[in-house]
């Protein structure tokens, strides 16, 4: 049977807010736009997004893009990239305000204006006093801001293909993309989607790791793609263990529970987090708070039967803030903690949340394929959101940013790929051979006979990736870590499904997600095993100290023989002066 | 634990059967935990759950006899032999997996999305805290259809009445200050069906993982309108 073929303007892989965001501005400017994701979109994970998104819009207290600027480089650990950040910082407050004019309903100050709360390594004045820089919708922004682009985009009429699998990007001899290999869900058939732009934004890959605040869908699906392809993936050494994982389970709780007051305590009722930073205390950044919660269990001081924990306190707050400000944080702990924050406090532990890494892009959205500074991009395909590096986060980001970080660049990639269309009207030649290589790759599926089951390889891969890649790291663990996923990646060959029927096979897509899963796994292993500093999230109790002089540069980790190259950081930001690396304390 | 699960693939099965699994059930856990059990044991079982925290609306099944969120629904509030059905009402694309889109269809039916006819201010346009307040209860809705799903109307005219979901999606915009086409929408909302066919039965009230009221939305609609008339 000849493969189904269909053509668009533009293909945008995920649909959570960088997707969603980029497909308005397409729809807006009546391009033909195809927006392909493997789940409903309001089922996308920017759903989960709770404490808000970060503008100086200066509605509580002072501020400007400026401060919000030094306080991300400052906690990208000097490693993010300055251009793209100021332009980020700037472009927040148009964003937020458009979204607002879109209908999200942000919670409101008497005055009117948008609600902005206190957030992790946020200051005013270049490190100066707290700020209050992070918009909110109660604790559930996310989902107001991604409710609020899918109804934008349904009447703009945007052509969602919801329910399909994009298995693998389409490239010609020259490697420019030409669309996505897809499989409807549904019927288990593949589609060829040819599209004369290609936008990745499939989001992040927190299922690598057996304790994860990030849904079940989040399997760095275009990250894979991207290896598969011959490019590169920058950065994912940096993985974010958020602080405040419901324990042992890893459902995420704000850190504006601690913008609103709340803090943490360890089985003394110590209030520890002023001994590792005495100034931002409980708002330091995510990776600091990290640390130290993992230190007091180590040490001893965790909480419960087993000492694994600590608890974040919130008893102390008016129980009308929390019904107001924190409704989503009660429901989740009575449900998963059977606590009532009201009257108990949270136990908490890290979990996986974030990668600052991904594919590496310039900071207008487009992929970058080389480690050359000077280097150009690649025509015709843009990345954006979690599964983006751009580089704003570095190796480290500050809560608030990656709402930020998917608007900003999912609407700047939109309006873009406009003007690339405007410029390259026609659609390329196919590469036939490209198209059986990847129909070829689903096929693999269809062999039968006995063999490992996806489960049992999938638990095997999340526990060696959450013992040799964790919050913190030395030589000989990740060493170890490596070759245990090369040896996963090995035994992949012999994972056979026992489901061979085309409905609705979620045994097959958890297969394909599988292998994106490893890929991505490796990338993390391998970059983070060669990083010999700490730097953000990136840890190494046997080099403790970020070296500026061997280590300020981006990794780049190609599929092809598990290659490294380096990249230097873009210190220079737009307008501004640099700001140049310091210590970082909090 | 023991469960009784619908089971169907229609390339296999001229017709649904229902299948025993035993789990064991651990402490704090959830129906979604024991639907993965059962998918170890058996790859070929198939249901739709991502977020595992109720707030991605992926994983609604019907469960001993209710429409619930397995993700948020824990197995101890649960009587033995756990029967576990897809959606009422609704095609059966595979085992618990049923076809949404005429739910999907009555949601977009209300223009759901915010409608402003002046200019846009430069800033973000001003709202104050208590007419806010009026959104809550209603933009909370996670699109998970258990309340459209275990509606006696709904399941009677599918194509004609919009349900509780649709309608209470309409009730978020008709609340919202910024919004600026109340008329239209109550307009389009006229007739013996679309808003109309809701008999107060309540069903969606019971239904709602997130314990929102679409009963009340609803009413809320139907007295705006009344109000209107006179």
């Amino acid at each position: 049977m000849a493969l189904e073929k269909q053509r668009f303007d533009t293909l945008i892989l995920g649909a959570g807010g960088a997707g969603l965001n980029a497909a308005l501005q397409l729809a807006n400017a009546n391009l033909k736009v195809a927006v392909v994701s493997k789940v409903f979109p309001t089922r996308s994970h920017t759903v989960a997004a709770q404490g808000g998104v970060n503008a100086a819009l200066a509605n509580v207290l002072p501020d400007n893009w400026h401060w919000h600027m030094f306080d991300t480089v400052k906690g990208s650990d000097y490693l993010g990239d300055q251009d793209a950040i100021e332009y980020m910082c700037r472009e927040a407050i148009p964003t937020v305000y458009e979204l607002e004019h879109n209908g999200v309903p942000f919670s409101r100050l008497d005055n009117g204006k948008i609600y902005q709360r206190a957030f992790g390594g946020q200051s005013q004045n270049f490190g100066g006093d707290q700020a209050a820089r992070t918009c909110a919708a109660a604790d559930r922004t996310g989902h107001a801001i991604l409710h609020t682009l899918y109804q934008q985009n349904i009447r703009a009429k945007t052509h969602f293909f919801d329910e399909y699998f994009a298995a693998d990007l389409i490239q010609d001899q020259e490697g420019i993309i030409l669309g996505a290999l897809v499989l409807d869900i549904a019927t288990g058939k593949p589609l060829l989607i040819e599209a004369k732009t290609t936008l990745l934004a499939t989001g992040g890959c927190g299922q690598v790791f057996r304790t994860t605040s990030n849904a079940h869908i989040n399997t760095g699906d275009g990250k894979a793609m991207i290896l598969r392809a011959g490019l590169p993936l920058m950065d994912m050494e940096f993985f974010q263990f958020h602080p405040t994982g419901i324990a042992g389970k890893g459902m995420l709780i704000t850190e504006g529970v601690r913008g609103e007051g709340g803090y943490l305590i360890n089985k003394d009722g110590e209030r520890f987090m002023e001994k590792y930073a005495p100034n931002a205390k409980d708002l330091a950044s995510r990776d600091v708070v990290a640390r130290s919660i993992v230190t007091e269990v180590r040490e001893g001081r965790g909480c419960g039967p087993e000492a694994d924990h600590v608890m974040l306190k919130v008893n102390h707050l008016d129980e009308a803030v929390i019904a107001k400000r924190l409704p989503g944080i009660r429901e989740s702990s009575k449900i998963f903690a059977g606590v009532d924050p009201v009257k108990d406090p949270i136990p908490v532990f890290p979990t996986a949340h974030y990668v600052m890494g991904g594919i590496p892009t310039d900071r207008f959205g487009r992929v970058m394929p080389t480690s050359d500074d000077d280097g150009d991009h690649l025509p015709g395909l843009y990345a954006a959101g979690e599964c983006a590096c751009a580089s704003v986060h570095g190796a480290n980001r500050l809560g608030g940013n990656s709402l930020l970080d998917i608007l900003v660049f999912g609407r700047l990639a939109g309006k873009n790929i406009i003007d690339y269309v405007k410029d390259n009207p026609s659609h390329r030649p196919l590469d036939e051979a490209n198209v059986e290589w990847a129909m070829g790759r689903l096929g693999r599926w269809d062999t039968k006979g006995e063999g490992i089951t996806v489960s049992d390889l999938r638990k095997e891969f999340r526990k060696t990736m959450e013992d040799h890649a964790g919050v913190f790291r030395v030589e000989d663990m990740m060493q170890e870590g490596v070759e245990k996923v090369r040896a996963i990646r090995e035994k992949l060959a012999d994972v056979r499904l026992t489901d061979h029927s085309s409905t609705f096979n979620t045994n097959r897509t958890e297969a394909l997600e599988l292998e994106n899963m490893i890929d991505v796994g490796l990338s993390i292993a391998t970059s983070a095993l060669h990083r010999k500093e700490s730097r953000g999230a990136h840890s190494r109790p046997d080099y403790p100290k970020r070296d500026d002089a061997k280590w300020m540069k981006h990794t780049l980790y190609w599929q092809e023989g598990d290659k490294l190259e380096y990249k230097g950081v873009r210190s220079q930001p737009l307008t501004v002066e640099s700001f140049p690396p310091k210590e970082r304390v909090y | 634990m023991k469960f009784s699960v619908y089971r169907y693939n229609p390339e296999t099965d001229s017709e649904p059967y229902m299948q025993a699994f035993d789990i064991e059930a651990r402490q704090g856990m959830m129906l979604r935990d024991a639907l993965m059990a059962i998918q170890e044991q058996d790859e070929s079982f198939t249901f739709r759950h991502s977020c595992g925290e109720g707030v991605c609306g992926s994983d609604g099944v019907n469960v001993n006899g209710s429409n619930k969120l397995a993700c948020i629904t824990p197995l101890s509030e649960l009587k033995e032999t756990v029967e576990v059905r897809p959606f009422p009402g609704r095609p059966v694309i595979r085992d618990l997996v049923v076809d949404m889109s005429q739910f999907y269809a009555q949601y977009k039916q209300v223009d759901p999305w915010l409608i402003r006819k002046e200019p846009l201010p430069e800033q973000e346009i001003l709202q104050s805290p208590e007419e806010r307040d009026k959104l809550d209860g209603l933009y909370e809705c996670i699109m998970c259809g258990c309340c459209s799903t275990s509606c006696p109307s709904f399941w009677w005219n599918p194509d004609k009445f919009l349900g509780p979901q649709a309608l209470l999606s309409a009730c978020r915009f008709l609340a919202d200050s910024r919004d600026q086409a109340s008329e239209e929408r109550l307009n389009s909302l006229e007739g013996p069906y679309k808003l109309f066919r809701c008999h107060t039965i309540m069903n969606c009230v019971e239904a709602c993982p997130k314990g929102l009221n679409p009963t009340k939305a609803i009413g809320h609609i139907k007295a705006i309108m009344l109000k209107d008339a006179i």
